[in-house]
């Protein structure tokens, strides 16, 4: 297992490094002159060509590209932002904390919610409660994180001024944000939940667990749910990926200091070292969630475990 | 001789439009068997006969500012109100449905058409090629769509066409994976042998006997991808990345209405609620060609 363990992170460096050249050849093409950003557009010729010359800006987009990546590797320095002249690092350091606590939150929302009512959809499967459960999961699918983060902010804090809008520093003020962001997950969670457990309660060794007089609560949460769950780690796994994306605008709309609201700052203020080390934080973020996911499997099926044992 | 051989070859192609068209008639069938699904299809109806009709249908221009009738609140004379520069929102509802229409649409066809040279090459030619773009879509992958489109719109910055390029290269992976796996499972069948043999080449038999053959996964990822292509391009003009003020965008409407919350919340509101109705007509529309084009799937 540590093998198959040790493969996987050593599969992650050629994917950083792909996302890394990608996104600063992207960069490279961003219009707008960083030096000019910094000095100002009246700034002297001599000024701006000494600036770029420090900078290394007119080497070759290969050598710079080059010496990111060595920086990167070796210093694990992601070079320092054009606007505070800080290291990147070191901001999107102090950045993370409440970008990971709310996508942390917003799982764990996601996961509370939506595996039990999907358990319960699929066990009292065209019930009441499965109709109106469905068509909610279908409703949180449908709304855009932007809007149900607005219509938290309008009926919890504007309407009934129970709930701060803005901030992430106490616990009441991180419910709203995680809500929005966890909402999307809680339907996508409960839907594959649901489908998951439909298709394992109807195999042979259901109905030979009822036959053999195991109470029902076991029969579903040991050996329905056991079986039901590769898919929906699976799907736990892309939601983190997609609460990552979804954490931009959550941090947007509810004025968080994280690293999605500084990475949209950033590209505003064309400041190209750290929105490619903001991208970089999220590219690795949700590497390491897909292999937590991936090394989970195999405590889920045996098989899997086996497999590289 | 020749006359026959031609009378001959234009039968067929009438007896294949001809099955091309009973085929099409059973999936409306089975399609009008959901509800849900014809629910939504009325709905992207109505959305798309909107955008071309907006002219007529919008009662005020989208963009002309009247400043006696600002944040007017839901009336007889603005249906759904006036924004901070009372400009009437139904009006800009209507024309947005063409710039969501056309960024769904247009995204979806840049990232299908990339989706499936890269998948179909990937899974018929396999090997060294397959490995190549399948690491290429893996590290594309390794970062969420969003994000992606974020990076790129960096990168080009905003505008209209912008938006709709960054949307759909961010969303390639999601088609290459399916066609890949399609073609995958319908290039050893005996039709493909059969076109080999014939002395086919290979672009052909990859355009006319093996992406006719994985239509139905194709369509339905289509299909949802129209909304997420809405959905993120409202996003990317939500957080200021992706259409400026004053185009109609449903997102920037949101993102514009957004410091107004507290006192006029019509601002926000009916925009969400556009995108929210086109998303769910689309998802369910989405899930209903999925049941219709595969019902073993269903079963």
């Amino acid at each position: 297992m540590s093998k198959y363990i040790l493969k996987r992170i050593l599969l992650l460096i050629p994917v950083i490094i792909g996302v890394s050249f990608i996104v600063f050849a992207l960069l490279e093409l961003s219009p707008g002159d960083p030096v000019r950003n910094i000095l100002g557009t009246n700034a002297d010729p001599k000024e701006v060509e000494a600036l770029r010359e420090e900078m290394g800006l007119n080497d070759p987009f290969l050598v710079r590209y080059g010496r990111f990546l060595k920086n990167m590797i070796i210093n694990r320095d992601l070079g320092d932002s054009y606007l505070t002249r800080t290291p990147v690092v070191d901001e999107i350091f102090m950045r993370a904390k409440p970008t990971v606590i709310l996508a942390a939150l917003s799982i764990s929302v996601a996961i509370i919610l939506g595996i039990p009512i999907g358990i319960i959809s699929a066990v009292k499967q065209y019930s009441i409660f499965d109709n109106v459960t469905m068509v909610i999961a279908l409703l949180g699918i449908c709304m855009p994180v932007f809007w149900l983060g607005l219509l938290l902010i309008l009926l919890f804090s504007v309407k009934l001024g129970l709930l701060p809008s803005s901030g992430f520093n106490s616990f009441s003020q991180m419910i709203l944000p995680s809500l929005a962001l966890g909402a999307q997950s809680v339907s996508v969670i409960t839907r594959m939940t649901r489908s998951s457990m439909l298709e394992v309660i109807r195999s042979d060794h259901i109905r030979t667990a009822r036959a053999k007089g195991q109470k029902e609560n076991v029969v579903i949460l040991s050996h329905a749910l056991g079986n039901a769950l590769i898919p929906i780690l699976t799907t736990i796994g892309t939601q983190f990926g997609q609460l990552l994306g979804g954490a931009v605008m959550t941090e947007v709309i509810f004025s968080i200091p994280g690293v999605g609201r500084l990475m949209v700052d950033s590209i505003k203020m064309r400041d190209v070292p750290m929105v490619l080390g903001c991208i970089l934080f999220v590219a690795v973020s949700f590497a390491i969630v897909n292999l937590v996911v991936d090394i989970l499997y195999s405590f889920v099926d045996p098989r899997i475990k086996s497999k590289f044992s | 001789m020749e006359k026959q051989k031609a009378i001959k070859t234009s039968s067929s192609s009438v007896e294949r439009k001809r099955l091309g068209f009973r085929k099409l008639k059973e999936i409306f069938h089975r399609l009008k068997k959901s509800t849900l699904a014809m629910i939504g299809l009325a709905i992207i109806v109505l959305l798309v006969l909107t955008a071309i009709f907006a002219d007529y249908i919008a009662p005020y221009d989208y963009s002309t500012n009247d400043l006696k009738n600002q944040y007017a609140m839901p009336s007889k004379e603005h249906i759904l109100g006036t924004d901070e520069f009372g400009r009437d929102i139904f009006s800009r509802i209507v024309y947005g449905s063409r710039i969501s229409l056309q960024v769904g649409f247009i995204s979806v066809g840049i990232a299908l058409t990339l989706g499936v040279i890269i998948g179909a090459s990937s899974g018929f030619y396999g090997g060294k090629v397959d490995m190549i773009l399948m690491r290429f879509i893996d590290i594309l992958q390794s970062l969420p769509d969003i994000l992606m489109a974020i990076a790129i719109m960096a990168a080009l910055g905003p505008g209209l066409s912008n938006l709709m390029i960054a949307v759909g290269l961010a969303s390639i992976p999601g088609y290459a994976k399916i066609i890949r796996s399609s073609v995958l499972s319908i290039k050893d069948n005996e039709f493909v042998e059969a076109a080999r043999a014939n002395g086919s080449s290979d672009f052909r038999i990859i355009v006319k006997h093996i992406i006719p053959n994985c239509l139905a996964p194709i369509i339905v990822q289509a299909t949802l991808g129209v909304a997420y292509a809405i959905i993120n391009a409202a996003g990317l003009s939500f957080i200021g990345l992706g259409l400026e003020p004053p185009t109609p965008e449903w997102g920037a409407m949101l993102s514009s209405g957004r410091g107004y919350i507290r006192d006029y919340p019509h601002m926000t509101m009916f925009p969400g609620l556009a995108i929210v109705i086109v998303i769910f007509a689309l998802n369910v529309l989405g899930d209903g060609l999925r049941d219709a084009l595969d019902p073993k799937l269903k079963q």
